[in-house]
């Protein structure tokens, strides 16, 4: 019954009392490892960053706010106290960010450390490894030097402890970690008000600023159907409770979908797609969930499992309302197929918001335009943050079909668009707002398809980190 | 003997191994004391009402709760105010003022239980009308302060003699400090009613004074510590003091040792924030865009209390005019009162909201004259042919005003940008890309006069190894190295032989904040004075063991040597230390300093109260979508007066990291209240500071060069901590200039651009 991972290459077993909805931060500051910070309980700041080290070598940051001791259980993990030698030299890594100078107050520097630990062995974009991590201090130049400037980094194979327990907790807060979607469908049976648990990066609320702690979870992780991609010429079949991060893995050179991969970069920061899913996208049923839209344009599918078999349906039937969906009671969702975009068809998956990085979308858009030569024959077009729910607009559709693309016709079914939707005022922008931002999106993707040598939008400006430093 | 100076050199942060390591403790980090309890906060969850009964019981007997305190349960004065003007509650007692307002304390074994115990205490509230806009404010006229106004000459009839005119209005938003470290205090009962507090504040004096106060005890009572915060940016100055005076009233009720660390969104939905301005102008010029006449008024939202309004506002009077010559101005300032959170300091302190207003003016007056905003500007510094005096009558330098802005322009190699720019404009279907300018005139010191003192408190030991103490805190803007290597020099030691301690008000009493870019200037100077005085005793041993006149005693790279050709005598400074100790001589001392000269005249609106500027520019490069309003800024050349850097490192951080903090006030931060007066960016998630994608990627900064502070401030260096944040407004000027747009409200979020742009078109 205790939950046991590997934590800086020591096994922790912990007691069997210990509450498995507490979060890993909250565990790992009273356990005397404060250099792992809260900044914000939320997953957003990264102060509490940490870093699960799979047995493959590869890293994974993760924000242990949101993270609980249950979904711990049989990982390796490791924190910022975790990187210095022995002798209490610093890691290259530390190294790296002491030579750049890159800390002034200090608080969310570990937090840093340890994204940028996971950054050495995993690559990628700069921003992408910084995006899950605030720094109000610094303005990120001398972050970026030490980014610019990291080793790399070294093998490691990291421990994960072996376990066969699928139940943690006390009796009165368990814990259920099913292999397979038979034990998970018969858990919810058994459990009727378990949470059900995937990534956590919403759900993960509820313990860190919320301070609750339920009777049953069940969490999703090990459920082997839920789990894995599988790629065909058609397209993918995505678990459900598969992080976006190994979708984003599978996806980030296939050409085809390149827009979707534009826009999982920008979905929460490597800390939430490390843990976050479509399954829970989909099960939140959010009007500003950033992966509706595209899944809507693209025609996915989702395969629902329940005690009398698995039923697939189509997204638009799936999506019912504000935060509401058609799984049924006892339910879960199990798969998400993913249609490969027809050969010369145009498909861009928009997003709007204050910030490019880790930011909740004030709109969302995507198109999947089919094409014979100049005209299209066929739109799907879909919008988030627009109305109640994600949803497709088929005013704007109908007045693409059939017709080439042109300025005139984009800009029609942009102000049909704009008509159709139903957007609300609120923090992330007005109705107003919202209703022009999204016709305009549709004029953008007619002059990316128009001139596509024109840089396609502000971030396409090459702007390679160049900083200068003249003192006398 | 050229020892080499530790002023001037480029050392690292003293805490930054302590940083990447995760072993610089924080005040949460501290283990905590055996019986520790933890508060929460109940929050008012209106922005204006009547409370009435507040039946604690219920909370009181959840499990884990030792004690629910409100305002029944001060013994002192339930008043928090730092200015003493008015009262300002510790805990609502009657009247609720703004949503978020702290209505009681829970005390618990646990903080969950604290917290869990919330939701039992249902506070009877009827709910008043609010008032929850400047507009709102004005046409109330609800009034923190009698308005504060600068006048020279005839404005008005300036302004109609004129043979142009022009008028605007806009806004600029407020801006939350979002320091990662939230607020925090631990206060531990000691006997005979002692209680000794670890807070995160820039003002530990003020935290020691407030607490008595609240307590109703004598200040010798209470010692503050503080060793370093997580970030302060001016939200830890006076907001600090309540979360300490809480957590102490709890220590003294349940007399076991308290913590009191708000959760972010209580943090965001209880302390201040940047002051929100609204202003209006008329502005009279001739064709050359000479200005000649304005009249201003800048209407500043306080919230609720008076809190440092006074201050800011002052501040922002006197900002107003920036670094240009208007000769006939009215500039009339006003401090309201609005039902929402109380709005404090915030790096720059009224400064940055000062500052704009003369950019909307010369983006008008070059519209209408049809002239580049860079010719208008040019046109209106002060100093040349100019008048040289801001309006309340103290000089500027005119040829640094040229000097950084002339610089800024060829670094940033503007003209030929600006061809390559309308090149790229006239070809892109929807992106437009912008350049923008900004000189500053910052005044440096406290307008507070009392403020600007500082002590320092410096001991030497037998083993030649000394312990700096000084009044200022360390936020992470690296005021302990900086004043360490004040120290190192006067002794001639390596910056190894000092050690750093936390700011304490049992070593340094009577302080200031640490605020307003003064840090250094004060309790270097301080530190200064104390080590000066030891080196003197020192010395003065030395000269009799060496049989020398005392003038002879040189210090340097450890050592102290007779510097005189021919004689080699030395001895090592630790020897010396531990010679004077055997000698029975003094090596410790107290350093005190106030800064001279300084002067103002409340009723005539006049004086020179600040005892230097300090000058920047900065040249911008933004790109904006003008169909989403999404923009970026791709490119910014800075120039920045540091007198001469007691450290480049340092300083280089700190304007990097000002200048990207007041792009996130100009452009991401939006602050967002309901119509109920409700917060609702209260976390990261919903208030966007900038990312590290929203930096500069092209950032080019020079400190200014040989530009040693004409003022006698330490080794001739100037304060830097919040200039750099006002040199972002060339982003503003970007924006208008890659869109056109004359008016664009702040902050210019993708959304404010679009509509503007839209409005526009229309």
């Amino acid at each position: 019954m205790s939950i046991t991972f590997t934590l800086n290459g020591a096994l922790r077993e912990l007691p069997a009392e210990t509450p498995p909805a507490m979060t890993l931060l909250d565990w790992l500051r009273a356990a005397g490892l404060t250099g792992t910070k809260e900044g914000c309980a939320e997953g957003d700041c990264g102060a509490c960053t940490v870093v699960i080290e799979a047995p493959d070598g590869a890293r994974a940051p993760v924000n242990a706010c949101l993270m609980t001791l249950g979904q711990a259980h049989g990982l390796a993990l490791r924190s910022v106290e975790g990187l210095s030698a022995p002798d209490g030299a610093p890691h290259p890594v530390q190294a790296a960010m002491l030579a750049a100078e890159a800390t002034q107050c200090g608080f969310c520097t570990p937090g840093i450390v340890m994204s940028l630990y996971a950054h050495a062995r995993m690559g990628g974009d700069a921003h992408e490894a910084l995006a899950g991590n605030l720094c109000r201090c610094t303005g990120y130049r001398p972050i970026l030097d030490a980014v610019a400037a990291l080793p790399v980094a070294e093998d490691t194979a990291p421990l994960c402890p072996t376990t066969d327990i699928t139940a943690l907790g006390p009796p009165e807060h368990r814990f259920f970690l099913p292999r397979s979607l038979d034990e998970a469908l018969a858990l919810r049976r058994e459990n009727p008000g378990a949470w059900l648990l995937a990534g956590g990066t919403d759900l993960g609320l509820r313990f860190s600023e919320h301070r609750d702690n339920p009777a049953a979870i069940i969490c999703l992780r090990d459920v082997a159907e839920l789990r894995g991609i599988a790629a065909g010429p058609e397209g993918f079949s995505v678990g459900a409770a598969e992080p976006y991060a190994a979708l984003l893995d599978q996806i980030a050179d296939d050409t085809d979908f390149a827009a979707l991969a534009g826009l999982l970069r920008r979905l929460g920061s490597r800390q939430i797609r490390a843990l976050g899913t479509l399954g829970g996208n989909l099960g939140t049923a959010s009007p500003i969930g950033d992966a509706l839209p595209p899944l809507l344009a693209l025609g996915a599918r989702v395969m629902l499992a329940g005690a009398d078999g698995t039923r697939e349906v189509a997204i638009e039937d799936f999506l019912l309302g504000y935060r509401r969906n058609a799984l049924a009671a006892g339910e879960i969702i199990a798969r998400v197929f993913i249609p490969r975009p027809a050969p010369g068809a145009i498909f861009a998956a928009e997003k709007l918001s204050r910030r490019h990085d880790q930011d909740i979308s004030a709109i969302g858009l995507s198109v999947l335009l089919g094409r014979d030569g100049d005209v299209i024959t066929r739109a799907r077009i879909a919008h988030g943050g627009c109305g109640p729910m994600a949803a497709r607009a088929p005013e704007a559709e109908a007045l693409l079909q059939g017709a080439p693309f042109t300025e005139a016709q984009a800009r029609a079914a942009g102000e049909a668009l704009a008509r159709a939707i139903t957007p609300m005022d609120d923090l992330r922008g007005t109705a107003e707002y919202r209703r022009l931002a999204a016709r305009n999106l549709l004029l953008r993707l007619y002059w990316r398809a128009a001139r596509p040598e024109a840089a396609a939008e502000i971030m396409a400006l090459p702007t390679p980190h160049a900083p200068r430093f003249i003192a006398p | 003997m050229n020892a080499p100076l530790a002023q001037g050199a480029a050392l690292a942060h003293d805490s930054a191994l302590g940083h990447v390591t995760g072993r610089a403790p924080f005040a949460d980090d501290v283990p905590e004391a055996p019986g520790m309890l933890h508060g929460a906060l109940l929050l008012s969850p209106v922005a204006h009402g009547r409370l009435g009964a507040l039946d604690v019981a219920a909370a009181r007997a959840m499990p884990g709760i030792v004690a629910v305190l409100t305002a029944q349960d001060v013994p002192g004065a339930n008043d928090i105010s730092p200015s003493s003007r008015e009262v300002e509650p510790l805990f609502a007692d009657g009247e609720l003022r703004h949503h978020g307002q702290p209505i009681a304390l829970v005390v618990g074994g646990t903080r969950d239980a604290a917290l869990a115990a919330l939701a039992a205490i249902k506070p009877e509230i009827e709910a008043l009308p609010a008032i929850l806009s400047i507009e709102d404010a004005l046409a109330a006229e609800a009034y923190l302060l009698p308005p504060q106004e600068i006048a020279v000459g005839d404005a008005a009839g300036a302004i109609a003699a004129a043979p142009m005119q022009a008028s605007g209005e806009f806004r600029a938003g407020g801006q939350e400090h979002f320091y990662l470290e939230g607020q925090i205090a631990i206060a531990i009962p000691g006997e005979d009613g002692d209680i000794a507090i670890t807070s995160s504040t820039q003002h530990p004096t003020e935290v020691q004074h407030i607490t008595a106060r609240v307590l109703g005890c004598d200040f010798n009572r209470i010692t503050v510590r503080c060793r370093r915060m997580g970030g302060g940016f001016g939200g830890k100055e006076s907001n600090a003091s309540w979360v300490a005076a809480a957590a102490a009233l709890a220590a003294r009720v349940t007399r076991r040792p308290v913590k009191l660390r708000l959760s972010r969104k209580a943090d965001m939905a209880a302390t201040g924030k940047r002051h929100p301005f609204l202003y209006r102008w008329r502005a009279g010029f001739d064709v050359t865009g000479r200005i000649t006449g304005l009249e201003a008024m800048l209407a500043a939202d306080g919230g609720h209390s008076l809190d440092l309004t006074g201050g800011v506002v002052f501040r922002a009077l006197t900002h107003a005019l920036n670094c240009y010559d208007v000769p006939a101005v009215k500039l009339r300032a006003l401090s309201l009162r609005t039902n929402t959170v109380s709005h404090t300091a915030f790096r720059g302190f009224g400064g940055p909201q000062g500052v704009v207003l003369m950019e909307d003016v010369l983006r008008h007056v070059a519209a209408a004259t049809g002239q580049d905003m860079e010719a208008v500007r040019a046109r209106n510094f002060a100093g040349g042919d100019n008048g040289s005096k801001a309006p309340y009558g103290q000089a500027l330098e005119g040829d640094l005003i040229r000097r950084v802005y002339a610089e800024a322009m060829e670094d940033a190699g503007w003209s030929a940008r600006r061809a390559e720019i309308a090149a790229f404009n006239a070809q892109h279907p929807f992106l437009r890309r912008g350049l923008g300018s900004f000189v500053l005139a910052f005044g440096i010191s406290f307008g507070l006069m009392h403020l600007n003192q500082a002590g320092a408190l410096v001991h030497v030991y037998a083993d030649g190894s000394i312990r700096l103490n000084h009044g200022g805190t360390e936020m992470g803007q690296g005021l302990n190295i900086k004043i360490a290597q004040v120290v190192a020099d006067a002794f001639g030691v390596p910056i190894s032989r000092i050690r750093i301690t936390p700011t304490s008000t049992a070593e340094v009493p009577n302080t200031a904040p640490t605020a307003a870019s003064t840090g250094s200037d004060l309790n270097g100077w301080a530190a200064h004075l104390a080590a000066s005085a030891i080196r003197e005793r020192m010395a003065t041993e030395a000269a009799r063991l060496w049989e020398v006149p005392v003038e002879v005693i040189g210090f340097g790279e450890g050592r102290v040597f007779v510097a005189k050709p021919g004689d080699n005598r030395a001895m090592d400074f630790g020897d010396l230390a531990h010679r004077c100790w055997v000698q029975r001589i003094s090596l410790s001392a107290t350093g005190f300093y106030r800064t001279p000269d300084i002067h103002w005249d409340a009723k005539t609106m006049r004086g020179e109260p600040f005892f230097y500027f300090s000058y920047g520019a900065a040249v911008v490069e933004v790109v904006v979508d003008t169909l989403t309003g999404e923009h970026r800024v791709l490119r910014a050349d800075l120039v920045q007066d540091c007198g001469r850097s007691l450290n480049p490192a340092i300083d280089r951080g700190q304007i990097e990291g000002g200048f990207v903090q007041g792009l996130g006030w100009l452009t991401t931060e939006s602050l967002y209240w309901d119509k109920e007066g409700g917060q609702r960016t209260l976390g990261p998630s919903t208030y966007k500071i900038p990312g590290s994608r929203d930096a500069p990627p092209d950032f080019r900064l020079r400190l200014l060069a040989n530009a040693p502070a004409r003022a006698d401030t330490i080794f001739r260096s100037k304060g830097v901590g919040e200039p750099p944040l006002m040199l972002a407004t060339a982003v503003w000027n970007a924006l208008c200039d890659a869109t056109g747009l004359t008016a664009l409200d702040l902050p210019a979020t993708p959304e404010r651009v679009l509509l503007a742009l839209e409005k526009r078109r229309a």
